[in-house]
């Protein structure tokens, strides 16, 4: 089993650190994996705002890197899911539709693939409000939808961090309502974005946990910057930080 | 028509924060009773499947089922008239109400009538309307068109709503008690109701086999415009009619737990025939629609039943506000039906969503909601309708991202990430991410930068 590791544009440049125990992560399950070293981006920032022109080239450099791979694996739901279930910019090949159908989230392959039943290593006795991305929850079917009342309640990033040692969860107001990030919406409609981020964290805040963690860090990056215009110092984590054994 | 500035507008409402979180929570409290309205039905994803089917059979043969409608309420003594746009609708009107010298025009709710223009167009041909339903009357006294379609006046506080009855009504302005401003309106619309020389409604169903309008209601008010003046008028979308009364068992339960939770609304009113002595006309309004219906992509909005669901789940219509679209339709459905009037005025909303996917979750007739605000986005790029700064930003990104080598100088550690940013990531100047926000934090290493010191060999060569 080959995998290819993509690590998000936004991962790369602000958030190193989540791709570090992303890497070391893999590494400790034994994974062989490759990070494709010519990588840049999915194209979803393009793409999500219509200009599907210009996500071509950047979607056919991701065809021609990671085509190849009998699985890669991102730790977003936010790319995952663009490649997965958006990637029509570029040309309709066998290896696009290959590079779709390979496409998972760092928790997804952990979770339905490794299933990794323990992460020895790791251990994180604090407080955790888990939130999960829509792209996660209803883009990729990672959690069940508060929206479809008769479905069996589940979440995989939940249960990955269920099987470390000392975790609890909090539970909040409107869990799987939207942090308002949105790609480039966070930006169109800057206002807006904001104000959601603000209840969101409005909501997490009145449990007080310890930290805040995603899968996701696009919405980590938008609610880390709300939390901090609002002078709050906030811990924010990503899941993939947690299970490769990260403390407080 | 200038282009609606979606964002400007929800701007000044987030700034407005008393109405701001007036809007989010009740609105927001429409969507929990909705789930927990649908949490009593066993068979709700059932019932949701079988509405999305009868909605695209009935539009895959509307034609058919139209000229049924209209055989069916001809044959009772309804008179059935066809409106290929707004403006006949508004001249098929008038000329009926002039036929009869109304003066005065009692009516119920009806977005279709918003999309028509149609009050503007009576009044000023010295038509009097009077609004019967409470919250379209408060739109309708503050000059205002509305902001929900289920609760036009949703966005007002009490406070806003007894500012607005001191002045028209002489009502004390520091009384804003529900059940005392619920009375104020009716001792001054009750008088009104009485006297109109013709009644009007809207339609939730028009049902193909019987000819029956039906109407869905809890203030009673459409059951009185229908029926107190001798003249009643239907308007109806031609994408409400339905095949069946037994379809009504599937529709009638999902319509009302999606938009507000309750079971059933005080009255559902079947309009078959004109009273004794009376007429009905049904006015039978495109506008757009079969248009519509010819977009492979798009022809899905037409299932929708109004029920709002979408508006409510939405995290962004309920802290824009609903006179943030400057549309007739709002929220997720108005983003996704409003194009279709008019491309060019409309071009910025389907930007006005996060993709979140809750409104499809919700959607009672099952449209693909948020996958057709993304098939937008493309829509507008193809017609050249995307914002020249945005369009500029994404040629910039396209060069730096489809480029390896022009994206790691973009994507060094330290400032130069950071100014680099919104250049590709964002697009916008630093100021639209930073006006609400604090930026990311420079870092010291890159991952890449940190990959290629730390794990220097990969499949036996050294990178």
């Amino acid at each position: 089993m080959r995998v290819g590791l993509m690590v998000p544009c936004y991962v790369d440049m602000f958030y190193p650190e989540v791709g570090i125990a992303t890497v070391e992560l893999l590494e400790k399950l034994k994974v062989d994996f490759e990070y494709p070293y010519d990588q840049t981006c999915c194209g979803q920032p393009m793409a999500n705002s219509g200009c599907y022109e210009e996500a071509k080239a950047t979607e056919e450099l991701f065809i021609q890197l990671f085509h190849d791979y009998d699985y890669i694996v991102a730790p977003s739901g936010s790319c995952t899911h663009h490649i997965r279930n958006k990637f029509s910019a570029a040309a309709a090949t066998p290896e696009r539709e290959a590079v779709s159908k390979k496409m998972l989230d760092l928790v997804e392959f952990l979770h339905d693939v490794l299933k990794v039943d323990k992460f020895p290593w790791a251990s994180f006795p604090h407080k955790v409000a888990l939130h999960t991305s829509c792209s996660a929850i209803r883009g990729l079917g990672m959690a069940s939808m508060s929206e479809l009342v008769h479905q069996k309640s589940f979440s995989k990033p939940k249960s990955l961090l269920e099987r470390v040692d000392g975790v609890q969860f909090v539970e909040f107001e409107r869990p799987d309502e939207c942090c308002g990030f949105g790609g480039t919406f966070s930006a169109t409609e800057e206002a807006v974005a904001a104000k959601i981020g603000y209840d969101k964290l409005a909501y997490i805040d009145a449990q007080h946990p310890d930290c805040i963690v995603s899968s996701d860090m696009s919405c980590l990056m938008h609610l880390q910057g709300c939390a901090r215009r609002m002078k709050q110092e906030k811990r924010f984590l990503h899941v993939a930080e947690i299970l490769n054994g990260a403390s407080l | 028509m200038k282009i609606v500035d979606q964002a400007a507008n929800a701007l000044s409402f987030v700034e407005d924060k008393v109405h701001e979180s007036h809007f989010d929570r009740i609105i927001w409290m429409l969507r929990t009773r909705r789930d927990q309205a649908a949490r009593e039905v066993p068979e709700w994803e059932e019932l949701r499947e079988l509405a999305s089917q009868i909605k695209e059979h009935t539009l895959s043969r509307l034609g058919d089922y139209l000229e049924e409608f209209e055989a069916s309420a001809t044959k009772r003594g309804v008179h059935v008239h066809w409106a290929r746009d707004a403006h006949e609708h508004n001249e098929i009107l008038y000329s009926i109400l002039a036929d009869h010298q109304v003066k005065n025009l009692i009516k119920s709710k009806s977005m279709l009538t918003e999309e028509c223009d149609t009050r503007p167009y009576l009044q000023r041909r010295s038509i009097t309307v009077t609004e019967t339903d409470l919250g379209e009357r408060i739109q309708q006294l503050a000059d205002e068109p509305p902001a929900h379609i289920v609760g036009p006046a949703w966005q007002k506080t009490n406070e806003d709503i007894a500012e607005l009855f001191a002045k028209n009504y002489g009502a004390d302005p520091n009384n804003t008690d529900a059940a005392y401003l619920a009375g104020q309106m009716r001792r001054n619309t009750r008088p009104l109701m009485e006297h109109g020389d013709a009644g009007m409604t809207g339609a939730n169903f028009a049902v193909a086999e019987s000819g029956a309008i039906v109407t869905v209601t809890n203030e009673g008010n459409a059951d009185i415009s229908a029926n107190a003046p001798k003249l009643r008028i239907c308007s109806v979308g031609i994408e409400k009619v339905i095949p069946k009364n037994e379809h009504l068992a599937v529709f009638i339960r999902l319509l009302t737990r999606s938009a507000t939770g309750e079971r059933i609304t005080q009255y559902t009113s079947h309009f078959l025939a004109p009273r004794k002595g009376g007429e009905m006309h049904v006015i039978l309004v495109d506008n757009g629609r079969s248009e519509r219906l010819g977009m492979d992509n798009f022809w899905h909005s037409l299932k929708c039943i109004r029920c709002a669901a979408c508006m409510n789940t939405c995290p962004v219509y309920r802290r824009s506000g609903g006179l943030s679209y400057g549309s007739t339709y709002m929220g997720p459905i108005g983003i996704i039906m409003m194009p279709t009037f008019d491309v060019r005025r409309y071009s910025e909303l389907p930007f006005s969503s996060t993709l979140n996917g809750s409104c499809t979750n919700v959607c009672p007739v099952k449209i693909n909601i948020h996958d057709q605000i993304y098939a937008w986005r493309e829509v507008m790029e193809e017609k050249n309708q995307i914002k020249f700064v945005k369009k500029e930003a994404m040629i910039v990104a396209d060069k730096i991202l489809s480029n390896p080598h022009l994206y790691r100088i973009a994507a060094t550690a330290g400032e130069t990430a950071l100014s680099a940013l919104p250049r590709f990531a964002l697009y916008n100047t630093l100021n639209a991410w930073g006006r609400h926000r604090e930026l990311p934090h420079p870092v010291k290493q890159t991952f890449h930068e940190w990959y290629k010191e730390n794990r220097p060999v990969q499949d036996g060569k050294e990178k």
